[in-house]
């Protein structure tokens, strides 16, 4: 009777496994991939736009793409209705942060206080966990730049580049052969792009399945976040060379 | 009656308190030190209620700890300053403390700052400032003497001055004062000013 701890979040089986927490993580496996880099100058974000139909109006430029704070931003993967639910926990812990102190909240405790949140639903309350990865992208006065990923166990980590969502492993060992040390922000562009086309499950690579965005700082020393319009998109689409312009003229 | 004073200089700030323990017209103890070293690089001058001031700076101090063990990285000056200041704030509708801070820091970034938090919850960013009966007299000495950028010397010849003014023209003179200091080097104790001795005990 294996459904006995299935059904249950806060129960170990008998092999010791939280099976609704390895559920939720095979949840984020089938959901729109997303890519993070850290560079020199920066982190960059990518992810993957699952369009449902050419019907569908968005009401904003991103639907995976989200500003926390001023210098922090997540790209998700998973049950956006969940992510919504954390999104905003986020948001009001780094306002709560500031009202304390009157300083932008450590990245690492915004990841750390939402990580929390996460891991309280695979213990308390038999309710499922939250079907939810995110990537972090970051600045902070004691650290720089910096990239966290997060699971539904509430696990999390620091990384250089890594991969959520569908085909996350293929993406992670690309990844960990592409990458090196003291790449700037527009090596981590292309590379990102670079290994999400050749993870994602379409064959040609427009600007309506992907968006960017990017952290970094701005001469003033001001960190900014910035989400790549659809016109410089496919522009920088056809420079990388996952696209070519005839074919997005046909 | 009591003064607690302070002052920024040149990669540097000083705090500078009296050290007697009153009530009425009594004095208990002559050598009660009312300037904690709140963490290494942080310095907190607290005048008031004798009770509320172990009090309320233990807990901050308690906190700020937890903070830095929690998150491995300590909280700058100004982020006290206002985690202070909020502590006293939520208190001040409930049940107040009443204590008068000046909170000084020293933060690689940043340099030197002080910080003044009186108990009503109000925070100002100073170069100069002071608290108690003591504080007509010290400010009146600062305005006139003090100016950016003095050296340790030169701050610790104003605080004599202030010291002196205090004692040549306050009625109820503390006799004692505790000077700390701190820099890049850390928040440390520097000098006593000491004008009676605490009696001490008659061997048997």
């Amino acid at each position: 009777m294996s459904r006995r701890y299935d059904s249950r979040t806060t129960i170990f089986s008998p092999e010791g496994r939280l099976y609704q927490v390895e559920y939720a993580m095979e949840a984020i496996g089938n959901a729109g991939s997303a890519i993070g880099i850290l560079a020199k100058d920066g982190v960059v974000l990518v992810g993957e736009k699952k369009t449902t139909s050419k019907l569908l109006q968005t009401s904003k430029s991103t639907e995976k793409m989200y500003k926390i704070d001023d210098h922090v931003a997540c790209v998700v993967a998973g049950i956006m209705s969940d992510a919504n639910i954390l999104i905003n926990t986020a948001r009001v812990q780094a306002q709560r942060y500031t009202f304390a102190y009157q300083e932008p909240m450590p990245v690492e405790q915004l990841v750390q206080s939402l990580c929390d949140t996460k891991q309280g639903y695979t213990q308390f309350g038999g309710l499922r966990p939250f079907g939810v990865s995110f990537l972090f992208a970051g600045w902070d006065k004691n650290f720089g730049f910096q990239l966290y990923m997060s699971d539904p166990s509430g696990n999390y980590s620091g990384w250089k580049a890594a991969a959520i969502g569908a085909n996350n492993q293929a993406a992670q060992s690309m990844l960990k052969q592409d990458y090196k040390d003291e790449i700037n922000r527009e090596e981590a562009i292309q590379l990102a792009v670079k290994v999400l086309s050749k993870t994602m499950d379409s064959t040609s690579l427009t600007s309506e399945k992907l968006e960017l965005a990017e952290v970094f700082l701005a001469p003033s020393g001001e960190v900014k976040y910035q989400v790549c319009s659809p016109e410089s998109l496919g522009k920088l689409l056809v420079k990388v060379g996952v696209t070519q312009p005839a074919a997005e003229a046909s | 009656m009591e003064c607690v004073f302070g002052l920024v200089g040149n990669g540097f700030a000083v705090v500078v308190a009296d050290s007697s323990a009153v009530s009425s017209i009594l004095v208990h103890k002559s050598k009660e030190d009312k300037v904690m070293v709140l963490d290494p690089h942080k310095l907190m001058g607290a005048s008031g209620e004798s009770g509320d001031r172990v009090q309320f700076t233990e807990y901050i101090q308690k906190n700020v700890a937890l903070y830095q063990f929690r998150n491995g990285i300590p909280l700058t000056t100004a982020a006290a300053a206002n985690f202070t200041r909020g502590e006293l704030a939520a208190a001040l509708r409930k049940s107040p403390y009443h204590v008068n801070i000046l909170l000084a820091g020293y933060d690689k970034e940043t340099g030197p700052s002080l910080y003044y938090i009186d108990y009503i919850a109000a925070l100002h960013k100073i170069e100069k400032g002071a608290f108690g009966y003591g504080s007509y007299f010290s400010l009146a000495m600062m305005d006139r003497h003090y100016h950016s950028n003095m050296s340790v010397e030169e701050a610790i010849d104003l605080v004599d001055k202030c010291i002196l003014e205090i004692r040549t023209r306050l009625v109820v003179a503390p006799p004692n004062f505790v000077i700390k200091i701190v820099d890049k080097d850390g928040a440390r104790e520097y000098a006593w000013r000491e004008s009676i001795k605490e009696a001490g005990v008659a061997p048997a």
